[in-house]
């Protein structure tokens, strides 16, 4: 604005104001700023474009796939895979309001899930007798779950951070001990009921029954569920999308200027608790019928890492990352099942870290080298010295598999030897750090060649489930270090 | 201009920390469209004040009324919607949102639609978002082409100094206001920037029709806006009046620059 008075008259402009150019500092700041907001390249025009679609055909994207699925694959397969992708989508889709949007750390989330399928149970399961249709039930199942968030919203609604999870935490476990206690609580007027199963759960829970129409195959089961997820999804995004949800953000920005920018905090946030509970309540009831019980072991803390790694990997607050990060979280464990396919990815996975972490090219190329010469010449002198170290099994098949025969040591007795170089392999990884730059170099093909080994001997054959898991660990903590924020997530600023 | 009604009216306002009294026995009028300056050395209760008036912190004892209406004991976001807004003097944005949609965010206890009609998009919340955008749009556009174009869709920490304390006005001005309380507004800013708002207060009475208290260090700005002058000292008002009156007063000059000994000899 120009200074033609609309100030008072006694003040004289600065030397500097009249008829300077416009761009000052704070203008090249906000521009260099948004450049370096800006993506460019295929990246830059993919996410644009991106944006721009409307989220109907955002949500197809996803769907449409997802309603191929059952079309090429088995029933196991469709189950192992689809049914619990959905769950784990639609269940972090609820954490989301909650941790993404609010920024509420609710740990006691599972807790509502577990409500959900109890409260189900309870009503089409012969525990009771009760044989509700699911058109009546899933409602009940859906008010009732969001009259306990409220519950337990009402006393932490003035709690922020560390304090509202321990307290939400607490909730999670007292709702573990009560399902499995609750089997023998004696109510006044109606004497002793068994409300929960106790440890064994409720079993036999009704397949879902829409007017008569009953959900008995995995396939309706998917269908179902496919149709849930892609009708939240859309919910969310328009809440996200008004009032309430720019709300909600303010208060996960700063509660204080939101209370002063007449928005009601403590309101909101118990509205949050009441959604995610709502939307965990309903995948609850969905969970039930799918598995048949409602056993209180699925509804701990196991569970409840699940749900956030989900949220981490996919980025908090992106309701696409979390559709993608439950695809990942939930089926990369299955398919690492099998060591024909855990193999390659753990190769290349040592093959992508050092690659990226070896500078210059010649220091790389001489460690791999060297890694390679090592293995060959310690095959060599074993065989040659001590045959019971290479006439183990053979690694398997294929090209790489019979490369690896010569290159990898595969003892006889495996297990004894594998536990050994296990206790060494900790030590070693443990002193590595600690040693001067010259040994770190020269000793790194064989510490590669023992977590190598270690791996084909003791883990990838003999203990299948720690692999996959670890394996799993490893990709999460690759990705938090290169995007802290998730794959989808944005990078929130704290302080500038 | 300025009209005689009262519009903010505090009456023997009383707040400690502890053994620390930080506001003593304060009692100020804020007429209708009068611009009123807070000024005082740091720690003489100036933003402790803003605290009390918007409900941050509760008096010890003593009558805040707007309009005759007692606002002591009402939540914040209550007193915000009666009609009092502030801005922070530590700027306390909502970073990651983007520009338009913090001035979107504030307007939240002026709408109705609730969280169920959003979620389907009835055609009453359609027509409510409508309105949030182009309220937002006429608050971001009080400040020339500062805040308007690609920085509605830019993210708050992207933005200068100067422009985010140009958006914590247009936040402030987004809860449609009755009195706008601007805590240090100029603080950071370069001369043009400061000259800049100086023009800008002016401006928020002249068009936005805003009553305004304002706690500034400028001397500056303070004499190129105020019609009045409240100086406070240790929570006590040593002075108030027109601009010379108060800088010039003994009481003032003592408070900023110490005693001299030879004089109170």
């Amino acid at each position: 604005m120009a200074a033609d008075g609309t100030g008072p008259e006694h003040l004289s402009a600065p030397a500097d104001a009249p008829d300077s150019p416009r761009i000052g500092v704070d203008e090249w700041v906000a521009s260099v700023e948004g450049k370096r907001e800006r993506y460019t390249g295929v990246r830059g025009a993919v996410l644009r474009e991106w944006d721009r679609l409307p989220m109907a055909v955002r949500v197809l994207v996803f769907a449409l796939p997802a309603a191929l699925f059952p079309l090429v694959t088995t029933e196991g397969n469709l189950f192992r895979y689809g049914l619990f992708t959905l769950v784990y989508a639609l269940l972090a889709l609820g954490l989301n309001i909650v941790v993404g949007f609010a920024g509420l750390l609710d740990l006691g989330y599972i807790a509502f899930f577990g409500c959900g399928a109890y409260m189900y149970a309870i009503l089409a399961s012969p525990q009771f007798g009760n044989h509700w249709q699911a058109e009546a039930a899933i409602p009940v199942v859906v008010v009732f779950t969001a009259l306990v968030g409220l519950l337990i919203g009402l006393p932490s609604r003035r709690l922020f951070g560390d304090y509202l999870a321990i307290m939400t935490l607490f909730f999670g476990q007292a709702f573990v001990v009560f399902v499995n206690n609750a089997n023998r609580i004696s109510f006044p007027f109606v004497g002793h009921a068994d409300l929960t199963g106790g440890s064994n759960g409720i079993a036999n829970i009704d397949s879902f029954n829409f007017f008569g129409y009953v959900f008995y195959s995995t396939k309706q089961q998917y269908y179902f569920l496919l149709v849930a997820v892609a009708l939240v999804l859309i919910l969310l995004a328009f809440i996200n999308d008004s009032r309430t949800g720019r709300a909600w953000r303010a208060l996960r920005e700063d509660p204080l200027a939101a209370e002063a920018m007449s928005i009601p905090v403590n309101r909101l946030k118990l509205l949050a608790f009441v959604f995610g509970a709502a939307t965990a309540g309903f995948t609850g009831a969905i969970y039930g019928t799918i598995a048949t019980a409602a056993l209180p072991g699925d509804y701990d803390v196991g569970l409840l890492i699940t749900i956030y790694a989900i949220m981490i990997l996919g980025g908090f607050g992106s309701m696409m990352g979390i559709v993608v990060g439950a695809v990942i979280v939930s089926s990369v464990p299955e398919l690492l099942r099998s060591s024909v396919n855990a193999r390659p990815l753990f190769y290349g996975a040592i093959l992508l870290a050092i690659l990226v972490k070896l500078r210059p090219w010649r220091r790389l190329a001489a460690e791999l080298a060297g890694l390679v010469a090592f293995g060959f010449a310690l095959h060599a002198i074993a065989s040659a010295a001590y045959p019971r170290l290479v006439d183990g099994n053979a690694i398997g098949s294929g090209a790489f598999a019979r490369g690896l025969n010569h290159w990898m040591l595969i003892p006889r007795d495996v297990v004894k030897i594998a536990d050994v170089a296990y206790i060494v392999l900790v030590a070693a990884i443990v002193i590595y750090p600690q040693l001067s730059r010259l040994w770190q170099a020269i000793l790194l093909p064989p510490l590669l060649y023992l977590v190598m080994f270690v791996w084909e001997n003791l883990l990838l054959v003999h203990i299948g489930g720690a692999t996959r898991l670890i394996l799993l660990g490893a990709l999460l903590v690759a990705l938090m270090n290169i995007r802290p924020q998730g794959l989808f997530g944005k990078a929130y600023v704290e302080i500038v | 201009m300025t009209g005689d009604t009262p519009l903010l009216e505090l009456r023997g306002l009383d707040k400690s920390f502890g053994g620390l009294r930080v506001i003593a026995e304060l009692d100020l009028v804020v007429r209708e469209h009068e611009i009123v300056s807070v000024i005082g050395p740091n720690g003489a209760g100036k933003t402790t004040l803003f605290n009390l008036i918007t409900g941050l912190y509760r008096p010890d004892s003593g009558e805040i009324r707007l309009d005759g209406r007692n606002l002591v004991g009402l939540a914040p976001h209550r007193i915000t919607d009666l009609g009092v807004a502030r801005t922070f003097q530590t700027l306390r944005l909502f970073l990651n949102m983007t520009v338009k949609e913090n001035v979107m965010a504030a307007q939240y206890g002026q709408t109705k639609v609730g969280v169920l009609r959003s979620m389907i998009r009835t055609p009453g919340a359609r027509k409510e978002e409508k309105q949030i955008h182009r309220l937002a749009e006429e608050k971001l556009s009080f400040f020339g082409d500062r805040l308007m174009g690609y920085r509605w869709d830019q993210f708050a920490y992207s933005l200068s100094y100067a422009n985010r304390r140009r958006l914590e006005i247009a936040r402030a001005m987004a809860t449609e206001p009755r009195v706008l309380l601007l805590d240090e507004p100029a603080a950071g800013m370069n001369p043009r920037e400061t000259h800049e708002i100086t023009e800008l207060i002016g401006k928020l009475r002249e068009d936005g029709g805003y009553t305004i208290l304002v706690i500034e260090h400028d001397m500056h700005v303070v004499e190129g806006i105020s019609d009045r002058v409240v100086a406070l000292d240790h929570g006590v008002k040593i002075a108030e009046g027109s601009f010379d009156a108060v800088a010039t007063d003994p009481r003032v000059v003592e408070a900023y620059l110490g005693l001299r000994r030879a004089e109170t000899k």
